[in-house]
């Protein structure tokens, strides 16, 4: 077939031309053997410019288009479906980067102009010798898994499950609820949180198409979006949950208390427990590292007190296998732990808390039932600091990030304590006060104006105990004057960091996260609630620090992500895939061990050992065509034969720019 | 950037502008309260061009080099570092901080020598 | 073990309680300090201006003294010499053309290489002796100690010299459990005395110590114990001055670690020196 290709060159505006002699690249493209039509234009990805191009390619008869302008990871998609609407085969078109390649990293426009040119000479010796491809149909599995059972995870799931779909919720405590459960009110409406929480956690406990595993983890995960094999394991709690009915007899006579994880270490409760009273399920497990049966062999008096004979102690771990098509990861956060701070002696002294403590004590089901105080004596604190960005924006020690909401919950706290001790006086120590959300500057100035919040700037440098005090050693550096403050209870807006086992978990999954441990989103502006990996969402503050109102409408954005993959009926993957040469393939088996998609297998035909291709799960990475010896594996679109063509386009003596 | 605040920054090795004036330095100085202005003041004074003002402080000379700042500093900037470019600068000029000969000769016979090493290193041009 | 030792000027003089008792008490433990046989001041405290290089000869020249007697590593009980010698080696180390500067400036000098390794003797002691061996030596039961152990500033700071966490340390804590003697909590222990403000500005030193003291007190102590031969005459010695501003000022016995460690080891009386200290430091020791 005769080639007859047509180079479309684009200025966009000023970002090659002002390097790029776009008219010299046109004309030395337009006498090149194969091309039969070149052009330029300002803006090729414009309306207008891609109406340039399918007309053109009408009117030629082109049989293949190079368009010569910004990597292929903005345009290519764009150009191809140009081209497929004017019934050419997208895969007879190829982008030549002479942008992000070319004229953004130089500045000599005869040499730019010169590479410019034999970029496209070697793009069009590519399309040469394209083939035309389909890309693969692929059938989907319409479920999806939700992994982690906080706000996040419970609002996902509900959007999910209300669209009709199937949803499995794998959350590792036997509650969900997450951190929005221990919070007492929420900014900026001060709302009760468990009020305005708890309706969704009994809806998802109830909801028709929510399967609940709590106490659960991900196990492993194999296979690939449309297609996802999951093993959960269900952790042995030693509890029958369908007998289970929550009524808590176990617990109010089990013998060993040990600090509650929920209560963030401020009371205790039994080896057997119910993590809080508004638990979803409302279904006990036993602590097996503290239980007196399991350490000693003694005890046993939940099993023989249980009402429906729920205990369990010979349970093991279930697995269970689950097939799902998407997977929303929402695995939430946890606090920096004070004990990192050394000078401000959390850890040490036991009236320095956290945030989530200080909720803890404000809540009206909390250790001390809503009265605020403290924790080494039980007396009400008549002045408590509450001290902002301890562990983060610090890029020299800790976190150099900011975690955006304690500003808020700080401003909060000291709020709420004003009400519970009129004649207390909260002081906040800040650096910057952000308060960016709907009504949060008008909070924040509440807490200032009506509840005499008194805000200090200057960032505490020591914290020390002192004749049952606490000292707080700062500057106002508004006044320029140094302070000492003493006060009684002092609570620490922790910087906030990924869940634990988050890179175990990654793992499994194949997707990435920063050095920090939060979760890689596709494109930090623009694909916030997607991975790189297909079929892989993100939401809440697993992949960033994050309020409510942000983290639920993430949620129901990752779950409209969701909901637009299963819209398809079928799932399309990109053919650029892999391929085997059976007469030349040797059975070596490199290129098995070479693929990190789990891509190749060996098989034997009529005795011979040949390496296949699952064309599904295969990404188009080439590794195993670079490894194999023989030349056997080839790339769709990207064989020898064109590589070849494409550096002799590059290396050619001849020069012809004018 | 204004010439003193330049030759502080080269003298100091610190970038001057990482400082965003959180004020951790200051509320942790052990000298902070015998000082005229705040230490995180000594470096705002270099950022908005009033350099002289710090140069001619008693701050920078209460300042014990005790790195109290440097190791709080959430920006990683070594304040040690800096006030002791201020204090080279003016003894740069030939102009003594310390007198020796105004230290009582009982004064002398009870110092330690780390005492009046440390001290005539740090005062004296 | 026998180690190089780096004495430092104050040893020899206002601080000979120090040298001598942690000579005694390192020799029940097995240590024998062998002093160099030249050695000069360190030019405390070290110099922070970046294109200083003079005062920096000062304390790499008694790197230099350790190559010479064949050691590979020196240990100091100065503090301020043991701040001052590390972080010129470190300078050396990583500023090659500076230090190349320096060699040839000390141009009847060897050629220095940044081989000598700097060593307090806290460190020698949680990592070479151990606290576990320190606590099988112990002769003696201090009970009626209640100590507020200060570190102050130059072993903790900067990060990258310090032997122990600059905002949490324990090791002397931790010495003092092995010797079963306790530690009080004293939040001041990392704060700085004031150090060479002593000279000329000694209303600063004053009011630290004023402070310090009377924390100390308030925290359950009988007793201070200092590291560095500074500090120490900053706590103890200043306490007069202290007395003069402060009608209802009360003093406390400070004395250097070694000393309390000489005592708890079984060291004899006269070689941990109390003479050299004030405010009844013995007989709270002895139980006199």
């Amino acid at each position: 077939m005769e080639d007859r290709i047509g180079v479309f060159v684009c200025h966009c505006g000023i970002n090659i031309a002002a390097t790029v002699d776009v008219q010299a690249a046109v004309e030395a493209a337009r006498t090149y053997p194969g091309v039969v039509h070149a052009e330029d234009y300002q803006y090729m990805c414009s309306d207008p410019g891609q109406k340039m191009i399918r007309e053109r390619i009408k009117e030629k008869g082109l049989n293949g288009v190079v368009v010569a302008s910004c990597s292929p990871n903005l345009h290519e998609v764009t150009f191809r479906n140009a081209v497929g609407q004017a019934g050419l085969n997208p895969y007879r078109c190829e982008i030549a980067n002479i942008r992000e390649h070319c004229s953004w990293i130089h500045t000599n426009r005869s040499q730019a102009t010169r590479k410019a040119v034999r970029i496209i000479e070697a793009v069009v010796e590519k399309v040469k010798l394209n083939e035309e491809l389909t890309p693969l149909a692929l059938p989907m599995t319409k479920r999806v898994l939700v992994i982690g059972g906080g706000i996040a995870g419970i609002q996902a799931s509900l959007d999910m499950g209300n669209a009709g779909y199937e949803v499995i919720l794998v959350e590792r405590e036997s509650s969900i609820g997450g951190h929005m459960a221990q919070l007492s009110e929420t900014f900026p409406t001060l709302d009760c949180s468990q009020c305005i929480l708890t309706p969704k956690m009994v809806a998802v406990g109830h909801h028709p198409n929510i399967k609940l595993y709590t106490y659960a983890e991900v196990a492993e995960v194999s296979g690939y979006v449309g297609n996802f094999q999951v093993k959960i394991r269900k952790k042995p709690g030693y509890v029958d949950f369908d007998k289970c009915i929550g009524c808590g007899i176990c617990m109010e006579k089990c013998p060993v208390e040990v600090p509650s994880e929920f209560e963030e270490g401020l009371t205790k409760r039994k080896a057997i427990y119910i993590p809080f009273p508004q638990a979803v399920p409302a279904k006990a497990v036993i602590d097996a590292a503290h239980c007196l049966y399991f350490q000693t062999g003694k005890c046993r008096i939940c099993e023989k007190l249980c009402p429906t004979g729920a205990i369990d102690y010979e349970q093991e771990d279930v697995i269970v296998e689950e097939e799902v098509g998407a997977i929303v990861v929402a695995t939430g956060y946890q606090l920096y732990g004070m004990e990192r701070i050394g000078e401000y002696g959390g850890g040490r002294y036991e009236n320095v808390i956290n945030g989530l403590q200080f909720e803890r004590l404000l809540s009206a089901s909390g250790p001390t039932e809503g009265e605020v105080r403290r924790p080494s004596d039980g007396q009400v604190p008549k002045r408590v600091a509450f001290i902002s960005c301890v562990g983060s924006r610090d890029s020299e020690l800790h976190k150099p990030y900011c975690s955006k909401v304690c500003c808020m919950y700080l401003a909060k706290h000291a709020m709420l304590y004003k009400h519970r001790v009129p004649d207390g006086q909260p002081i906040v120590f800040y650096i910057d006060v952000r308060s960016d959300g709907k009504g949060y500057e008008e909070f924040v100035q509440r807490a200032q104006e009506e509840d005499q919040v008194t805000y200090i700037r200057g960032k505490v440098s020591k914290i020390y105990a002192n004749n049952g005090e606490l000292v707080v050693l700062a500057a106002d550096t508004l006044s320029g004057k140094p302070l000492e403050v003493r006060c009684d209870l002092v609570v620490l807006g922790m910087a906030i960091i990924s869940s634990p086992g988050i890179e175990d978990l990654v793992r499994k999954l194949k997707i990435g996260v920063d050095v920090y441990g939060f979760l890689t989103e596709a494109h930090p502006k623009l694909r916030p609630m997607e991975t790189l990996t297909p079929g892989i969402f993100l939401a809440g503050c697993g992949q960033a620090p994050r309020d409510i109102p942000d983290t639920v409408a993430q949620a129901s954005g990752a779950a409209a992500k969701v909901l637009e993959l299963f819209s398809q009926e079928e799932l399309y993957h990109d053919p650029i895939v892999a391929t085997v040469d059976e007469d030349l393939c040797s059975g070596c088996g490199l290129c098995i061990s070479l693929c990190p998609y789990d891509a190749r297998e060996m098989e034997v035909q009529e005795g011979k050992k040949i390496a296949q291709v699952n064309e599904v799960k295969c990404e188009g990475c080439g590794s195993c065509v670079a490894g194999c010896p023989s030349g056997a594996s080839q790339q769709r679109n990207f064989r020898d034969e064109q590589l070849l063509k494409m550096a002799e386009a590059i290396l050619s003596s001849e020069d012809r720019v004018g | 950037m204004e010439n003193l605040m330049k030759r502080v920054s080269e003298l100091s090795a610190q970038n001057l502008y990482a400082c965003y004036q959180c004020g951790k330095c200051s509320g942790g100085c052990p000298s902070v309260w015998q000082m005229d202005i705040l230490p995180n003041e000594v470096i705002r004074l270099l950022q908005i061009g009033q350099s002289n003002d710090a140069l001619n402080s008693e701050t920078i000379w209460i300042c014990a080099s005790c790195f109290t700042c440097s190791v709080r500093c959430p920006r990683g900037i070594d304040l040690a570092r800096i006030m002791e470019a201020l204090r080279q600068i003016q003894l740069r000029k030939n102009i003594d901080r310390v007198e020796i000969k105004r230290i009582s000769s009982e004064q002398m016979a009870k110092l330690p020598q780390i005492a009046l090493v440390g001290n005539f290193r740090k005062g004296t041009a | 073990m026998r180690i190089l030792y780096y004495p430092g000027c104050t040893l020899k003089t206002t601080a000979k309680n120090f040298e001598e008792s942690a000579i005694a008490a390192l020799r029940v433990l097995d240590v024998e300090l062998v002093e160099l046989k030249r050695w000069n001041c360190c030019g405390t405290v070290y110099s922070l201006a970046s294109d200083d290089l003079i005062h920096k000869l000062a304390p790499v020249r008694n790197l230099i003294r350790v190559k010479e007697e064949g050691g590979s590593r020196v240990l100091t009980l100065c503090s301020m010499c043991y701040n001052t010698l590390k972080r010129a080696n470190s300078f050396f180390r990583e500023d090659k053309e500076a230090g190349e500067k320096m060699n040839q400036f000390m141009d009847r000098e060897e050629n220095y290489t940044g081989d000598v390794e700097v060593l307090h003797i806290l460190e020698l002691l949680r990592d070479e002796v151990g606290f576990a061996a320190i606590s099988q030596k112990v002769q003696a039961a201090l009970g009626q100690l209640r100590v507020a152990p200060y570190y102050g500033c130059l072993l903790l700071r900067p990060r990258e010299i310090a032997i122990d966490d600059p905002e949490n340390p324990t090791l002397l804590e931790r010495l003092f459990a092995s010797l079963g003697i306790e530690a009080v909590d004293f939040p001041y222990r990392n704060e700085c005395c004031g150090a060479y403000q002593t000279v000329d500005q000694v209303d600063l030193v004053v009011e630290r110590t004023y402070k310090m003291v009377n924390m100390a007190r308030n925290n359950g102590a009988n007793l201070i114990a200092t590291s560095c031969p500074l500090c120490q005459f900053n706590l103890e010695t200043r306490q007069e001055d202290v007395q003069d501003k402060y009608a209802d000022f009360v003093q406390m016995p400070v004395v250097y670690f070694t000393q309390i460690m000489g005592a708890a080891l079984g060291v004899r009386e006269k070689e941990l020196r109390f003479d050299l200290n004030r405010y009844q430091a013995s007989e709270l020791i002895y139980g006199r």
